[in-house]
């Protein structure tokens, strides 16, 4: 079984870039708590000797030429979507004081 | 099952040799969008571009040019493929206003037969979920009772094609989101192979086992959509080599072919209603020649839990990019650009996908890894093992797509594991890559809401799978 803190959550969060309100902390620890009890159930079966899948269809290391290929994607397109732009480029908060 | 639409094949041939027109079709299905708005199906609709497209279309037929294969037909894609004519939002408030700068391969192969998409279909927010309450703009109905929910989390596709808005709709599958709403709304909802159709364009949920897919009135017409979408796309380095033959030449007869049904969607916790039907389902194939028999797969009641560590691990990899920066919503009075990613995605994001966010963030954390996300890994080899030892016996794996009809709105919505559950018979298929349909087999006798039976067939099997969805079809069509 495992139990959550509040601190616990607060953690998860900051991890996962998200700010919780108070009723946010309590609802997830309470829902997030349920989830992870019932998934814990695999930690019992014994898995001898399996190697894990993370791909299913037997592909491997698909590689493609290092080319540039144009798609004719328009740029100013992709930059009406930035919330910010200067002089064609994206524009994001200071990052280095 | 009755339409205003005929099999896309034949409304594309008439449209070609100048029977019907295109510019009919798109104002047919625009209207009928329009007079069904009360299902919120849809979220947005792209009728400008459809419009200009289908005048093209029209005209390049006058001028004695082929129009594709799908000339002129209508289709509604799922609000998180990359169109152009309106805005993408995979129901979410932080992708609210997107413009796509490019289209799905999907729809761009669509297109290029003639295909016309028409609008966009309601999701679950970044299709998390089973009933398409989590869509931050509107629940959809589902078509037989206002109620109900559509299922999910490709609910407003299914309900589309239901309501008789367009005769194909495009849905994405992770862990049942095509064939949990097709079975809940009585549409066909095909899952094809991993990496059979590309993924360009679609945004990303659990790249291990997203797919994409048609929802259907009839197999015939998810055959000639997969057909068109299926194949190797050097924008999705997933991607397979597709069947050479045609996906709608089904095979001439199913004699002989074996049906394993599965002793573990067939249990007590299947509504008898269900069983019924799914049973009545299978002796119509029995009777076309197929055989049956009984088959375990022991670990399939371990995929619900390996489903729900892998998925929301993938899930908090793929939503790290919305970040306020490039695109989406951003929290403009933020201090600093830490400030700002924190700011963004907690206004922008829903609850599920927090809940989904954090929960991938603590199986993938050091010290808890190798308890959650790499046993999950294991137990899914496990699953693929059974899987590939059941097909040494059967062609086919068959069972229910859920234990129950639609569930009324509200009823799971408080309880984030209850919903969970209700993907309880599909994730399998999704963690394993098989390719998996939805047929609809009828209304349960007891709320009167359609039933789904679920067949399934090796990876790479999907025309083989097709075909005897179609003779299961024709054979309830004969009753």
């Amino acid at each position: 079984m495992t139990r959550l803190t509040d601190q616990d959550i607060l953690k998860l969060a900051r991890l996962s870039r998200l700010s919780l309100s108070s009723d946010e902390v309590m609802r997830f620890k309470k829902e997030i708590e349920a989830i992870l009890n019932y998934v814990e159930q695999l930690q019992k079966v014994k898995l001898d000797e399996l190697q894990p899948s993370f791909q299913v269809n037997g592909l491997k290391n698909v590689t493609r030429p290092d080319a540039i290929v144009d798609y004719g994607y328009d740029s100013n397109v992709l930059l009406d979507n930035a919330p910010a732009t200067k002089d064609g480029q994206i524009k994001v908060k200071r990052m280095i004081d | 099952m009755s339409s205003q639409w005929q099999p896309i094949s034949d409304l594309a041939a008439k449209v070609c040799n100048g029977e019907l027109k295109a510019v009919d079709l798109i104002e047919r299905a625009l209207k009928t969008i329009h007079d069904k708005k009360e299902f919120d199906a849809v979220i947005s609709t792209t009728e400008k571009r459809a419009r200009e497209m289908a005048e093209k279309i029209d005209h390049d037929i006058k001028e004695g040019q082929f129009g594709g294969r799908l000339a002129g037909v209508p289709f509604v894609a799922k609000d998180n493929f990359l169109t152009f004519g309106s805005e993408t939002t995979a129901a979410s408030n932080i992708l609210k206003g997107f413009k796509a700068p490019y289209q799905a391969t999907a729809v761009e192969r669509l297109e290029a037969e003639g295909a016309i998409c028409v609008a966009k279909a309601n999701l679950d927010a970044f299709a998390h979920g089973a009933s398409t309450e989590n869509s931050d703009f509107m629940i959809t109905k589902n078509p037989f009772s206002k109620k109900h929910v559509p299922g999910g989390s490709s609910g407003g596709s299914a309900a589309a094609v239901i309501l008789d808005m367009v005769p194909f709709a495009l849905g994405s599958d992770t862990g049942g989101s095509i064939r949990l709403p097709a079975s809940f709304c009585g549409a066909v909802g095909y899952k094809p192979t991993y990496g059979l159709v590309s993924r360009s364009g679609v945004v990303a949920m659990a790249s291990s086992t997203d797919v994409i897919g048609p929802i259907t009135k009839n197999v015939i017409d998810a055959a000639v959509v997969m057909d068109v979408i299926s194949g190797k796309d050097p924008l999705d380095s997933t991607t397979i080599n597709r069947d050479k033959q045609n996906y709608a030449d089904f095979d001439k007869n199913i004699s002989g072919k074996t049906i394993g049904i599965i002793d573990e969607y067939m249990g007590n916790g299947v509504d008898e209603a269900v069983r019924e039907k799914v049973n009545a389902g299978l002796k119509i194939l029995e009777k076309k020649g197929a055989k049956l028999l009984k088959i375990s797969l022991p670990s399939l009641p371990l995929a619900l839990a390996c489903y729900y560590i892998i998925c929301p691990a993938e899930v908090s990899s793929n939503l790290s990019r919305y970040d306020g920066q490039r695109f989406g919503f951003s929290a403009e009075e933020a201090v600093d650009v830490d400030q700002s990613f924190t700011l963004s995605r907690s206004r922008g994001f829903g609850a599920e996908a927090k809940r989904r966010i954090m929960i991938g963030s603590y199986v993938l954390s050091s010290g808890y890894y190798d308890a959650y996300y790499r046993q999950a890994q294991l137990v899914r080899t496990k699953l693929i093992n059974e899987t590939n030892e059941a097909f040494k016996k059967v062609d086919f794996l068959a069972g229910p797509v859920s234990p129950t009809t639609a569930f009324k709105i509200g009823q799971n919505i408080d309880d984030p594991l209850k919903m969970y559950l209700v993907d309880i018979m599909t994730v399998a298929a999704s963690l394993t890559g098989i390719p998996a349909i939805s047929v609809p087999v009828g209304k349960s006798n007891q709320d009167n809401m359609p039933v789904g039976l679920q067949l399934m067939a090796p990876q790479s099997m999907d025309r083989r799978l097709l075909s005897l969805a179609a003779w299961l079809e024709s054979g309830l069509n004969e009753l």
